[in-house]
Protein backbone atom coordinates (compact mmCIF):
# COMPACT_ATOMS: atom_id res chain seq x y z
CA UNK A 1 0.00 0.00 0.00
CA UNK A 2 2.77 2.57 0.97
CA UNK A 3 4.53 1.16 -2.13
CA UNK A 4 1.66 2.65 -4.59
CA UNK A 5 1.05 5.67 -2.19
CA UNK A 6 4.65 6.64 -3.10
CA UNK A 7 4.25 5.80 -7.05
CA UNK A 8 1.31 8.37 -6.85
CA UNK A 9 2.53 10.93 -4.84
CA UNK A 10 6.32 10.41 -7.32
CA UNK A 11 4.20 10.88 -10.65
CA UNK A 12 2.06 13.90 -8.98
CA UNK A 13 5.17 15.93 -7.87
CA UNK A 14 8.83 14.53 -8.44
CA UNK A 15 8.14 13.03 -12.38
CA UNK A 16 5.45 15.54 -12.84
CA UNK A 17 4.06 14.81 -16.88
CA UNK A 18 4.46 18.47 -17.52
CA UNK A 19 7.15 19.75 -15.95
CA UNK A 20 9.69 16.97 -15.85
CA UNK A 21 8.81 14.87 -19.14
CA UNK A 22 7.37 18.02 -21.26
CA UNK A 23 4.82 16.03 -21.77
CA UNK A 24 1.15 17.26 -23.20
CA UNK A 25 3.07 20.74 -23.75
CA UNK A 26 1.20 22.14 -26.72
CA UNK A 27 -2.43 22.06 -25.26
CA UNK A 28 -0.64 23.16 -21.80
CA UNK A 29 0.22 26.29 -23.58
CA UNK A 30 -2.77 27.04 -26.01
CA UNK A 31 -5.39 26.34 -23.21
CA UNK A 32 -3.77 28.21 -19.81
CA UNK A 33 -5.10 31.49 -20.49
CA UNK A 34 -7.95 31.47 -18.39
CA UNK A 35 -8.33 29.56 -14.98
CA UNK A 36 -11.92 27.76 -15.88
CA UNK A 37 -10.77 26.37 -19.31
CA UNK A 38 -7.86 25.03 -17.14
CA UNK A 39 -9.36 23.53 -14.95
CA UNK A 40 -11.64 21.96 -17.65
CA UNK A 41 -9.07 20.44 -19.44
CA UNK A 42 -7.08 18.95 -16.30
CA UNK A 43 -10.25 17.33 -14.94
CA UNK A 44 -10.63 15.58 -18.10
CA UNK A 45 -7.00 14.61 -18.53
CA UNK A 46 -7.52 13.42 -14.96
CA UNK A 47 -10.00 11.35 -15.87
CA UNK A 48 -8.54 10.03 -18.73
CA UNK A 49 -5.45 9.34 -17.92
CA UNK A 50 -6.62 7.17 -14.51
CA UNK A 51 -8.77 5.14 -17.27
CA UNK A 52 -6.53 4.20 -20.17
CA UNK A 53 -2.87 3.65 -18.25
CA UNK A 54 -4.89 0.26 -16.76
CA UNK A 55 -6.70 -0.26 -19.70
CA UNK A 56 -3.69 -0.40 -21.69
CA UNK A 57 -1.74 -2.43 -18.88
CA UNK A 58 -4.38 -5.26 -19.77
CA UNK A 59 -4.16 -4.85 -23.45
CA UNK A 60 0.34 -5.04 -23.38
CA UNK A 61 -0.16 -7.74 -20.91
CA UNK A 62 -2.50 -10.16 -22.05
CA UNK A 63 -2.59 -9.36 -25.94
CA UNK A 64 0.54 -8.11 -27.09
CA UNK A 65 3.59 -9.03 -24.96
CA UNK A 66 6.27 -11.78 -26.10
CA UNK A 67 4.31 -15.45 -25.77
CA UNK A 68 1.31 -13.24 -24.00
CA UNK A 69 -1.55 -14.95 -27.05
CA UNK A 70 0.17 -17.59 -28.65
CA UNK A 71 3.48 -19.27 -27.88
CA UNK A 72 6.65 -17.66 -29.51
CA UNK A 73 4.92 -14.87 -31.09
CA UNK A 74 5.62 -11.47 -30.12
CA UNK A 75 3.52 -8.83 -31.02
CA UNK A 76 4.62 -5.67 -28.69
CA UNK A 77 5.35 -3.68 -32.19
CA UNK A 78 2.23 -2.97 -32.43
CA UNK A 79 2.25 -1.24 -28.97
CA UNK A 80 1.64 2.10 -30.70
CA UNK A 81 -0.90 1.25 -32.64
CA UNK A 82 -3.28 -0.37 -30.49
CA UNK A 83 -2.14 2.36 -27.36
CA UNK A 84 -3.65 5.12 -29.47
CA UNK A 85 -6.75 3.20 -30.64
CA UNK A 86 -7.81 2.67 -26.71
CA UNK A 87 -6.97 6.07 -25.92
CA UNK A 88 -9.29 7.83 -29.25
CA UNK A 89 -12.26 4.75 -28.28
CA UNK A 90 -11.91 5.28 -24.49
CA UNK A 91 -12.34 9.54 -24.87
CA UNK A 92 -15.27 8.33 -27.19
CA UNK A 93 -17.23 5.66 -24.59
CA UNK A 94 -16.38 8.37 -21.85
CA UNK A 95 -18.41 11.61 -23.76
CA UNK A 96 -21.17 9.36 -24.48
CA UNK A 97 -21.39 8.16 -21.13
CA UNK A 98 -20.76 11.42 -19.21
CA UNK A 99 -22.98 12.84 -22.05
CA UNK A 100 -26.17 10.28 -21.03
CA UNK A 101 -25.54 9.91 -17.32
CA UNK A 102 -23.41 13.62 -16.13
CA UNK A 103 -24.95 16.63 -18.36
CA UNK A 104 -22.89 19.30 -16.26
CA UNK A 105 -19.81 17.72 -16.31
CA UNK A 106 -19.42 17.47 -19.84
CA UNK A 107 -21.03 20.63 -20.55
CA UNK A 108 -18.27 22.26 -18.18
CA UNK A 109 -15.70 19.62 -20.54
CA UNK A 110 -17.04 20.42 -23.75
CA UNK A 111 -14.47 20.38 -26.77
CA UNK A 112 -11.39 19.11 -23.89
CA UNK A 113 -12.73 15.75 -24.51
CA UNK A 114 -12.14 15.07 -27.66
CA UNK A 115 -8.96 17.02 -27.85
CA UNK A 116 -7.53 14.74 -25.32
CA UNK A 117 -6.63 12.12 -27.66
CA UNK A 118 -3.93 13.67 -28.96
CA UNK A 119 -2.46 14.90 -25.85
CA UNK A 120 0.96 13.02 -25.88
CA UNK A 121 0.38 12.78 -22.01
CA UNK A 122 -1.94 10.33 -22.14
CA UNK A 123 0.23 8.15 -24.75
CA UNK A 124 3.00 9.08 -22.72
CA UNK A 125 1.73 7.90 -19.60
CA UNK A 126 1.00 4.26 -21.45
CA UNK A 127 4.45 4.08 -22.87
CA UNK A 128 6.26 4.77 -19.09
CA UNK A 129 4.07 2.24 -17.85
CA UNK A 130 5.31 -0.39 -20.15
CA UNK A 131 8.99 0.79 -20.10
CA UNK A 132 8.69 0.79 -16.37
CA UNK A 133 7.30 -2.78 -15.97
CA UNK A 134 4.44 -1.73 -13.66
CA UNK A 135 1.64 -4.36 -12.45
CA UNK A 136 -1.90 -3.29 -12.63
CA UNK A 137 -2.47 -1.39 -9.22
CA UNK A 138 0.92 0.60 -9.88
CA UNK A 139 -0.51 1.23 -13.56
CA UNK A 140 -3.29 2.62 -11.81
CA UNK A 141 -1.93 4.68 -9.52
CA UNK A 142 0.38 5.85 -11.65
CA UNK A 143 -2.31 6.87 -14.50
CA UNK A 144 -4.46 8.68 -11.52
CA UNK A 145 -1.40 10.60 -10.05
CA UNK A 146 -0.14 11.69 -13.43
CA UNK A 147 -2.98 13.35 -13.96
CA UNK A 148 -3.56 15.04 -11.14
CA UNK A 149 -0.04 16.28 -11.98
CA UNK A 150 -1.21 17.79 -14.95
CA UNK A 151 -4.10 19.37 -13.52
CA UNK A 152 -2.42 20.94 -10.98
CA UNK A 153 0.46 22.11 -13.01
CA UNK A 154 -2.25 23.66 -15.65
CA UNK A 155 -4.04 25.46 -13.43
CA UNK A 156 -0.89 26.82 -11.57
CA UNK A 157 0.13 28.04 -14.63
CA UNK A 158 -3.21 29.70 -15.79
CA UNK A 159 -3.12 31.58 -12.10
CA UNK A 160 0.13 33.20 -13.13
CA UNK A 161 -0.60 33.93 -16.24
CA UNK A 162 -4.01 35.97 -15.70
CA UNK A 163 -1.80 37.69 -13.19
CA UNK A 164 0.72 38.75 -16.46
CA UNK A 165 -1.75 40.84 -17.51
CA UNK A 166 -0.90 43.70 -15.59
CA UNK A 167 2.83 43.61 -15.73
CA UNK A 168 4.81 45.62 -18.72
CA UNK A 169 6.57 42.71 -20.72
CA UNK A 170 9.25 43.48 -23.29
CA UNK A 171 7.05 43.09 -27.02
CA UNK A 172 9.21 39.53 -28.38
CA UNK A 173 8.67 38.15 -25.49
CA UNK A 174 4.93 38.63 -24.50
CA UNK A 175 2.67 35.50 -24.74
CA UNK A 176 4.59 31.99 -25.83
CA UNK A 177 7.95 33.41 -24.60
CA UNK A 178 7.45 34.30 -21.30
CA UNK A 179 5.35 31.66 -20.86
CA UNK A 180 8.43 29.20 -21.43
CA UNK A 181 9.88 31.56 -18.81
CA UNK A 182 7.28 31.08 -16.41
CA UNK A 183 6.72 26.75 -17.10
CA UNK A 184 11.00 26.81 -16.48
CA UNK A 185 11.11 28.46 -13.12
CA UNK A 186 7.63 26.70 -11.98
CA UNK A 187 9.62 23.50 -13.41
CA UNK A 188 12.72 24.51 -10.77
CA UNK A 189 10.28 25.30 -7.94
CA UNK A 190 8.72 21.62 -8.92
CA UNK A 191 12.61 20.53 -8.26
CA UNK A 192 12.83 20.74 -4.61
CA UNK A 193 10.33 17.48 -4.21
CA UNK A 194 12.89 15.74 -6.13
CA UNK A 195 14.33 13.81 -2.93
CA UNK A 196 10.51 13.10 -2.20
CA UNK A 197 10.31 9.14 -1.10
CA UNK A 198 7.49 8.31 1.09
CA UNK A 199 8.85 4.28 1.22
CA UNK A 200 10.23 3.55 4.84
CA UNK A 201 14.24 3.06 3.97
CA UNK B 1 10.10 27.86 -58.81
CA UNK B 2 9.75 30.39 -56.21
CA UNK B 3 6.32 29.14 -54.81
CA UNK B 4 7.98 25.33 -53.87
CA UNK B 5 11.23 28.19 -52.50
CA UNK B 6 8.91 29.30 -50.00
CA UNK B 7 7.36 25.94 -49.31
CA UNK B 8 10.39 24.83 -48.38
CA UNK B 9 12.27 27.58 -46.69
CA UNK B 10 8.78 29.32 -44.85
CA UNK B 11 8.71 26.88 -41.91
CA UNK B 12 12.54 27.64 -41.21
CA UNK B 13 12.49 30.40 -39.54
CA UNK B 14 8.92 32.86 -40.30
CA UNK B 15 6.76 30.02 -39.72
CA UNK B 16 8.73 27.54 -38.00
CA UNK B 17 6.39 24.95 -36.92
CA UNK B 18 7.77 24.78 -32.82
CA UNK B 19 8.54 29.19 -32.32
CA UNK B 20 5.49 30.23 -34.40
CA UNK B 21 3.28 27.65 -34.97
CA UNK B 22 3.70 26.57 -31.70
CA UNK B 23 3.63 22.79 -32.71
CA UNK B 24 5.48 19.36 -31.19
CA UNK B 25 6.79 21.14 -28.18
CA UNK B 26 6.83 18.08 -25.51
CA UNK B 27 9.72 16.11 -27.73
CA UNK B 28 11.25 19.57 -28.61
CA UNK B 29 12.20 19.84 -25.43
CA UNK B 30 12.83 16.48 -24.04
CA UNK B 31 14.90 15.20 -26.27
CA UNK B 32 17.76 18.54 -26.32
CA UNK B 33 19.84 17.57 -23.26
CA UNK B 34 22.59 16.42 -25.62
CA UNK B 35 23.47 16.81 -29.47
CA UNK B 36 23.26 13.37 -30.65
CA UNK B 37 19.79 12.42 -29.61
CA UNK B 38 18.85 15.82 -31.14
CA UNK B 39 20.02 15.27 -34.24
CA UNK B 40 18.76 11.72 -34.32
CA UNK B 41 14.88 12.87 -33.52
CA UNK B 42 14.90 15.11 -35.45
CA UNK B 43 15.92 12.69 -38.43
CA UNK B 44 13.24 10.41 -37.40
CA UNK B 45 10.44 13.68 -37.29
CA UNK B 46 11.43 14.73 -40.54
CA UNK B 47 10.69 11.13 -42.18
CA UNK B 48 7.89 10.61 -40.43
CA UNK B 49 6.37 13.89 -41.84
CA UNK B 50 8.16 13.79 -45.56
CA UNK B 51 6.13 10.58 -45.38
CA UNK B 52 3.05 10.90 -43.84
CA UNK B 53 2.04 14.23 -45.89
CA UNK B 54 3.39 12.39 -49.28
CA UNK B 55 0.76 9.06 -48.43
CA UNK B 56 -2.33 11.14 -47.11
CA UNK B 57 -2.02 13.58 -50.19
CA UNK B 58 -1.84 10.48 -52.23
CA UNK B 59 -5.25 9.09 -50.54
CA UNK B 60 -6.58 12.46 -49.55
CA UNK B 61 -9.45 12.15 -52.61
CA UNK B 62 -10.65 9.00 -50.99
CA UNK B 63 -10.62 9.34 -47.44
CA UNK B 64 -14.17 9.79 -46.15
CA UNK B 65 -14.32 13.10 -44.16
CA UNK B 66 -15.92 11.43 -41.24
CA UNK B 67 -13.17 9.05 -40.63
CA UNK B 68 -10.03 11.24 -41.76
CA UNK B 69 -8.71 11.88 -38.17
CA UNK B 70 -8.92 7.77 -37.85
CA UNK B 71 -7.12 7.49 -41.41
CA UNK B 72 -4.47 9.89 -40.87
CA UNK B 73 -3.53 8.35 -37.16
CA UNK B 74 -3.27 5.03 -38.88
CA UNK B 75 -0.87 6.35 -41.69
CA UNK B 76 1.30 8.07 -38.57
CA UNK B 77 1.44 5.43 -36.58
CA UNK B 78 2.76 2.79 -38.76
CA UNK B 79 5.37 5.14 -39.68
CA UNK B 80 6.09 5.86 -36.95
CA UNK B 81 6.75 1.89 -36.02
CA UNK B 82 8.89 1.73 -38.83
CA UNK B 83 11.06 4.13 -37.83
CA UNK B 84 11.22 2.92 -33.84
CA UNK B 85 11.90 -0.71 -35.31
CA UNK B 86 14.93 0.67 -37.79
CA UNK B 87 16.18 3.05 -34.83
CA UNK B 88 16.12 -0.77 -32.40
CA UNK B 89 17.58 -2.39 -34.85
CA UNK B 90 20.32 0.00 -36.61
CA UNK B 91 21.35 2.39 -33.28
CA UNK B 92 20.02 0.72 -30.58
CA UNK B 93 21.83 2.61 -28.04
CA UNK B 94 20.34 5.79 -28.99
CA UNK B 95 16.95 4.03 -29.20
CA UNK B 96 17.27 3.28 -25.75
CA UNK B 97 18.04 7.00 -24.43
CA UNK B 98 14.93 7.96 -26.59
CA UNK B 99 12.85 5.67 -25.12
CA UNK B 100 9.26 6.42 -25.49
CA UNK B 101 9.80 9.91 -26.86
CA UNK B 102 9.64 7.88 -30.43
CA UNK B 103 6.57 6.54 -29.95
CA UNK B 104 5.26 10.19 -29.55
CA UNK B 105 5.94 11.27 -32.61
CA UNK B 106 2.30 10.05 -33.24
CA UNK B 107 0.93 12.12 -31.25
CA UNK B 108 3.49 14.88 -32.55
CA UNK B 109 1.00 17.75 -33.50
CA UNK B 110 3.56 18.75 -36.19
CA UNK B 111 2.66 15.78 -37.94
CA UNK B 112 -1.23 15.98 -37.29
CA UNK B 113 -1.21 19.52 -37.79
CA UNK B 114 0.59 18.99 -41.41
CA UNK B 115 -1.28 16.21 -42.17
CA UNK B 116 -4.43 18.02 -41.44
CA UNK B 117 -3.31 21.60 -42.93
CA UNK B 118 -1.42 20.75 -45.80
CA UNK B 119 -1.49 17.67 -47.25
CA UNK B 120 -5.58 17.04 -47.35
CA UNK B 121 -5.37 20.32 -49.93
CA UNK B 122 -2.56 19.83 -51.79
CA UNK B 123 -0.72 17.30 -54.35
CA UNK B 124 1.56 15.31 -53.05
CA UNK B 125 5.15 16.92 -54.47
CA UNK B 126 4.50 19.95 -52.71
CA UNK B 127 3.15 18.14 -49.66
CA UNK B 128 6.22 16.29 -49.36
CA UNK B 129 8.05 19.21 -49.83
CA UNK B 130 6.24 20.81 -47.08
CA UNK B 131 6.63 18.09 -44.88
CA UNK B 132 10.33 18.83 -45.87
CA UNK B 133 10.61 21.87 -44.73
CA UNK B 134 8.68 21.89 -41.31
CA UNK B 135 11.09 19.23 -40.35
CA UNK B 136 13.85 21.47 -40.84
CA UNK B 137 12.11 23.94 -39.12
CA UNK B 138 11.40 21.84 -36.33
CA UNK B 139 15.51 20.21 -36.46
CA UNK B 140 16.42 23.62 -36.65
CA UNK B 141 15.14 24.56 -33.44
CA UNK B 142 15.83 21.16 -31.65
CA UNK B 143 19.63 21.37 -32.71
CA UNK B 144 20.26 24.49 -31.74
CA UNK B 145 18.83 24.29 -28.23
CA UNK B 146 20.70 21.01 -28.23
CA UNK B 147 23.69 22.98 -28.77
CA UNK B 148 23.32 25.42 -26.64
CA UNK B 149 22.04 22.65 -23.68
CA UNK B 150 25.12 20.82 -24.38
CA UNK B 151 27.87 23.22 -24.06
CA UNK B 152 26.66 24.79 -21.47
CA UNK B 153 25.74 22.17 -19.84
CA UNK B 154 28.69 19.41 -19.62
CA UNK B 155 31.42 21.83 -21.77
CA UNK B 156 31.10 19.43 -24.44
CA UNK B 157 29.64 19.00 -28.32
CA UNK B 158 28.43 15.79 -29.66
CA UNK B 159 30.52 14.04 -26.74
CA UNK B 160 33.95 15.81 -27.73
CA UNK B 161 34.73 18.50 -25.20
CA UNK B 162 34.91 21.96 -25.92
CA UNK B 163 35.17 24.22 -23.33
CA UNK B 164 38.30 23.97 -20.98
CA UNK B 165 37.92 20.50 -19.26
CA UNK B 166 37.94 22.71 -16.06
CA UNK B 167 34.84 23.90 -16.87
CA UNK B 168 32.50 22.18 -13.72
CA UNK B 169 29.48 22.27 -16.11
CA UNK B 170 26.41 23.61 -15.12
CA UNK B 171 23.33 21.58 -13.95
CA UNK B 172 20.61 23.34 -15.06
CA UNK B 173 20.96 23.30 -18.06
CA UNK B 174 20.49 19.28 -18.04
CA UNK B 175 17.52 18.90 -16.58
CA UNK B 176 13.89 20.36 -17.55
CA UNK B 177 13.81 24.23 -16.39
CA UNK B 178 17.08 24.99 -18.46
CA UNK B 179 15.13 23.95 -21.32
CA UNK B 180 11.75 25.71 -20.87
CA UNK B 181 14.03 28.97 -20.00
CA UNK B 182 16.05 28.41 -23.47
CA UNK B 183 13.32 28.04 -25.83
CA UNK B 184 11.71 31.08 -23.75
CA UNK B 185 14.60 33.21 -24.71
CA UNK B 186 14.89 32.00 -28.46
CA UNK B 187 11.44 32.34 -29.18
CA UNK B 188 12.23 36.22 -27.80
CA UNK B 189 15.42 36.67 -29.83
CA UNK B 190 13.71 35.38 -32.87
CA UNK B 191 10.40 37.45 -32.59
CA UNK B 192 12.71 40.82 -31.83
CA UNK B 193 14.28 40.05 -35.05
CA UNK B 194 11.67 39.21 -37.35
CA UNK B 195 9.42 41.30 -35.23
CA UNK B 196 6.32 39.73 -35.23
CA UNK B 197 5.16 40.17 -32.13
CA UNK B 198 1.96 38.66 -30.20
CA UNK B 199 -0.40 40.51 -27.91
CA UNK B 200 -0.17 39.66 -24.73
Amino acid sequence: MGHLIDIFVRSIFVNNMILAYFLGMCSFLALSKKVDTAFGLGMAVVFVLGITTPLNYLIYNYLLKPNALVEGVDLSFLNFICFIAVIASTVQLVEMLLDRFFPPLYNSLGIFLPLITVNCSILGGSLFMVERNYNFLESTAFGFGSGVGFFLAIVALAGIRNKLRYSNIPAGLRGLGITFILTGLMALGFQCFSSVSLLVP
Amino acid sequence: MPAINKIVLDPLSDNNPVTVQMLGICSALAVTAQLPTAFTMSLAVTLVLCGSNTIISMLRNVIPPKIRMIVQMVVIASLVILVDQCLKAFAYEISKELSVFVGLIITNCIVMGRAEAFAMANPPKESFLDGLGNGLGYSAVLIIVATIREILGAGTLAGIQVLPSSYPGNGLMVIAPGAFVIIGLLIWLQRSITKKYEEA
